[in-house]
């Protein structure tokens, strides 16, 4: 394999890796926030134990989460330079603003929070935990806004051999960038959603803590209802801004390969890329992609055949992924709104309960398969007809590269088993061990 | 102006980051030798438990400020220095999440294993940010187009290991004084040994770290053509001078100050002596990345102006408060009281 390559296979395993951590610490920052506000406000104990147990989880999912995050900052530089010194001007400040306005405050007042729970008052201890919650979500903004420059360029001009920036409002307010935000938060909500609800869950069945469980489930089952309406809601328009934004993705997305007006949408289809049709195509819903799309039943929608074949992206990953992600999203509408409506008598739902835990990781895979339409589907682009991915590499060693990319699947396989170890531990030990042991 | 402006913060993002972090990447050094039992273990690392992380952000914001105000220089520093930065990485990676980890399970190997990783994790920073830095004083093998022509072995020279060795010892010497200022009792006593002790190794390769500098760089050249310069490598001996009048006293703080204004003068006449120059090339001075060729647009650099301006004091003002809100000492006592680590 070539040092291009073995670059994209590299930022491929940093970045699934590090979205494993990311997404909790989102939203269960938040979670923890509530609890202990709660707590701040009512006095009830068991709001701080709580706070205690979730904030235990919180810690052991953060350290290998702001850990690999340095990985994305230094791989721009090490393994796509000429990526950087083309558009740095404009992506590197969007990350060196990310550092000074939102992760020193993650970084300094969640140790403030780890240490502080005899030192502060409650009230700025509680403080402190929304500051990490809202530095946390804050962060997101700013590594969103610059993936979604990336996605789709705006702002800047051509000028001495580079991307200059013209506009900085341009570029942080723009439509694709809130869509984007908006959309990675609600996963991330849901994903620390189903993971209160599927711990809470274990606990419930096995009839231990159990007034403490059936608190956090209510909490965890509005939270993920809510987050659960919003993305199927939300996540329409993130696919509908493709079609002016990245037509080549949205194309890709649906299998779609004949520009045309009243395009159907096939809710069963098999690409096959080689001969630039479907091989299977059919349950049909008529107009539907032009209306989804357009808002019109008589919409045009760019088919894949309008672009080189060198210019569109891997059709089959992005369409299975775009399926299953959809998939997926309809289920935690289900399973949401399942879990809201029995909160008050859940106890009764047993096979409910014993399903749950095991649901935990399908958020994370929406996740996953969130960023690998994103990323994929963008291809050959690294900036969307601004740069292609194989004209940013560094000029490296493929054997530099291929070491590297050796320690990483080591190191990442070792921290991630590890973490989730000690997550699955601690989250089985319950309250009592996560109250009573200072460590 | 702008750039000039940016290379200064740039060289101040840098310094601040050596004077915080040094301290626990030292004090993780020297941790095999300082804590001889579980308890020493638990104190030390809960000496650096509030702070650690805070302190590596500026690691972050440092190398953030060199890709947002010089996104070439950023570019072919990191990809030519591709090895050792990676290698910066796994360390820095294994040792951030050794303080979670270690005390998550009752097991002596499990403790040890992330004690390995702490310990190695904070030496070879250390010891590859004072290389990467020697080098770049000295200059590193870099053509017209900035394509690096060399490897690991290029930057393992005899300055080079000199300025990785000279790093160590700075660190462990200033995360020894931390130790003293946090601790009490016979641990307090100890760090307070190895500071004095590990201070004549300090200031034999820092004197000799300087007279190479004459032979092996331009730094002095550039600082004596503008002799107000000359206030910070007189900054970084006075600072090295007064470790040892302070620690000998047993004024730890103060010691540990010292050991800071050392810190903060030794990078400072490093970048000072460096300007324009970012990386310096050895084939070729017309070849050298400056703050003027790598620089950001004028719009981006005042953008970040803006905003490093509005956020940095606050970062300031907010660290100083954890720093004095965690001031009490650690003792057996209150890591059982907890939280801790």
């Amino acid at each position: 394999m070539d040092a291009l390559t073995l670059s994209r296979l590299q930022f491929a395993v940093a970045t699934y890796f590090h979205f494993l951590f990311v997404p909790l610490t989102l939203g269960l920052s938040m979670l923890v926030a509530l609890m202990e506000t709660q707590y701040v406000r009512s006095g009830d104990e068991d709001y701080k134990r709580m706070a205690k147990f979730w904030g235990k989880l919180f810690l052991i999912n953060f350290a290998v989460g702001v850990v690999t995050g340095l990985t994305l900052e230094f791989q721009f530089g090490t393994n796509w330079s000429r990526y950087s010194a083309y558009v740095g001007d404009i992506f590197g400040s969007l990350l060196a603003i990310e550092a000074t306005a939102a992760f020193f405050l993650e970084s300094t007042f969640i140790a403030v929070w780890h240490f502080g729970w005899n030192k502060l008052s409650k009230k700025a201890h509680v403080t402190a935990i929304w500051l990490v919650a809202i530095a946390s979500n804050l962060s997101a903004f700013w590594i969103l806004v610059a993936n979604a420059w990336m996605q789709h360029p705006t702002g800047f001009v051509l000028r001495n051999g580079r991307a200059e920036l013209a506009d900085f409002f341009a570029v942080i307010t723009q439509r694709f960038a809130i869509l984007e935000f908006i959309h990675t938060l609600g996963g991330a909500y849901l994903t620390a959603g189903f993971f209160v609800l599927g711990i809470s869950a274990w606990h419930l069945v096995r009839k231990q803590e159990t007034a403490f469980f059936k608190k956090s489930f209510r909490l965890a089952a509005a939270w993920t209802l809510i987050f659960a309406l919003f993305e199927i809601a939300q996540g329409h328009m993130n696919a509908e801004i493709l079609s002016t934004a990245q037509p080549t993705k949205l194309a890709a997305m649906e299998a779609h390969w004949e520009t045309g007006r009243s395009v159907p949408m096939h809710l069963l289809a098999w690409p096959d890329a080689a001969n630039e049709r479907n091989t299977v195509q059919s349950l049909s819903v008529p107009s539907g992609l032009s209306l989804l799309a357009t808002y019109s039943t008589g919409g045009e929608v760019k088919g894949l055949k309008d672009y080189p074949a060198s210019e569109r992206p891997p059709v089959l990953p992005v369409f299975l992924s775009f399926r299953a992600m959809v998939g997926l999203g309809v289920l935690f509408l289900a399973l949401g709104l399942w879990a809201f409506l029995k909160r008050h008598q859940i106890t009764e739902q047993q096979r409910f309960l014993r399903v749950l835990p095991w649901l935990i990781p399908l958020p994370y895979l929406a996740n996953e398969l969130g960023w690998t339409i994103a990323e994929l589907g963008r291809q050959p682009w690294i900036v969307y007809g601004l740069m292609k991915t194989s004209d940013a590499a560094s000029p490296l060693a493929a054997s530099q590269v291929g070491t590297s990319l050796a320690a990483f699947f080591l190191v990442y396989a070792l921290l991630g088993a590890v973490d989730f170890y000690l997550l699955f531990t601690f989250a089985r030990k319950g309250p009592d061990a996560a109250t009573a042991a200072a460590k | 102006m702008l750039e000039s402006i940016w290379f200064v913060i740039w060289g101040v993002a840098w310094a601040v980051y050596f004077m915080l972090d040094g301290f626990d990447l030292g004090l993780g050094t020297l941790f095999p030798f300082l804590a001889k039992d579980e308890t020493d273990k638990r104190i030390l690392v809960n000496a650096m438990g509030p702070f650690w992380d805070g302190n590596e952000v500026w690691l972050i914001t440092a190398g953030g400020v060199t890709f947002a105000a010089f996104p070439r220089a950023y570019a072919i520093m990191f990809s030519g220095l591709y090895t050792p930065l990676m290698l910066l990485l796994f360390a820095l990676i294994l040792r951030g999440v050794a303080f979670e980890f270690r005390g998550k399970v009752d097991s002596a190997r499990w403790r040890a294993t992330w004690d390995a990783c702490l310990v190695a994790g904070s030496f070879l920073p250390a010891l590859l940010l004072g290389v990467a830095f020697a080098n770049i004083f000295k200059g590193l093998p870099l053509d017209a187009a900035g394509l690096f022509h060399g490897n690991l072995l290029t930057l393992l020279n005899p300055y080079g290991l000199l300025g990785g060795v000279l790093f160590v010892l700075i660190f462990a010497v200033h995360g020894a004084l931390w130790l003293t200022t946090r601790t009490e009792g016979e641990l307090q006593a100890r760090a307070g040994r190895m500071a004095t002790s590990l201070w004549w190794a300090e200031a034999a390769v820092a004197v000799a770290f300087l007279a190479l500098t004459w032979f092996s760089t331009r730094l002095w050249q550039h600082v004596l053509a503008r002799p107000v310069l000359l206030a910070l490598p007189l900054l970084a001996v006075a600072g090295l001078l007064l470790t040892r009048v302070f620690a000998a006293r047993g004024a730890w703080w103060k010691a540990w100050f010292a050991s800071s204004a050392l810190i903060l003068g030794a990078v400072l006449f490093g970048v000072a002596g460096l300007f324009p120059d970012l990386l310096p090339s050895s084939l070729d001075p017309a070849a050298s990345v400056t703050a003027f060729n790598a620089a950001s647009s004028p719009l981006t650099l005042k953008i970040m102006l803006g905003v490093v301006l509005c956020f940095l004091p606050v970062v300031i003002g907010y660290q100083l408060w954890v720093y004095l809100a965690f001031r009490d000492t650690v003792t057996a006592e209150s890591i059982e009281r907890g939280p801790s680590y």
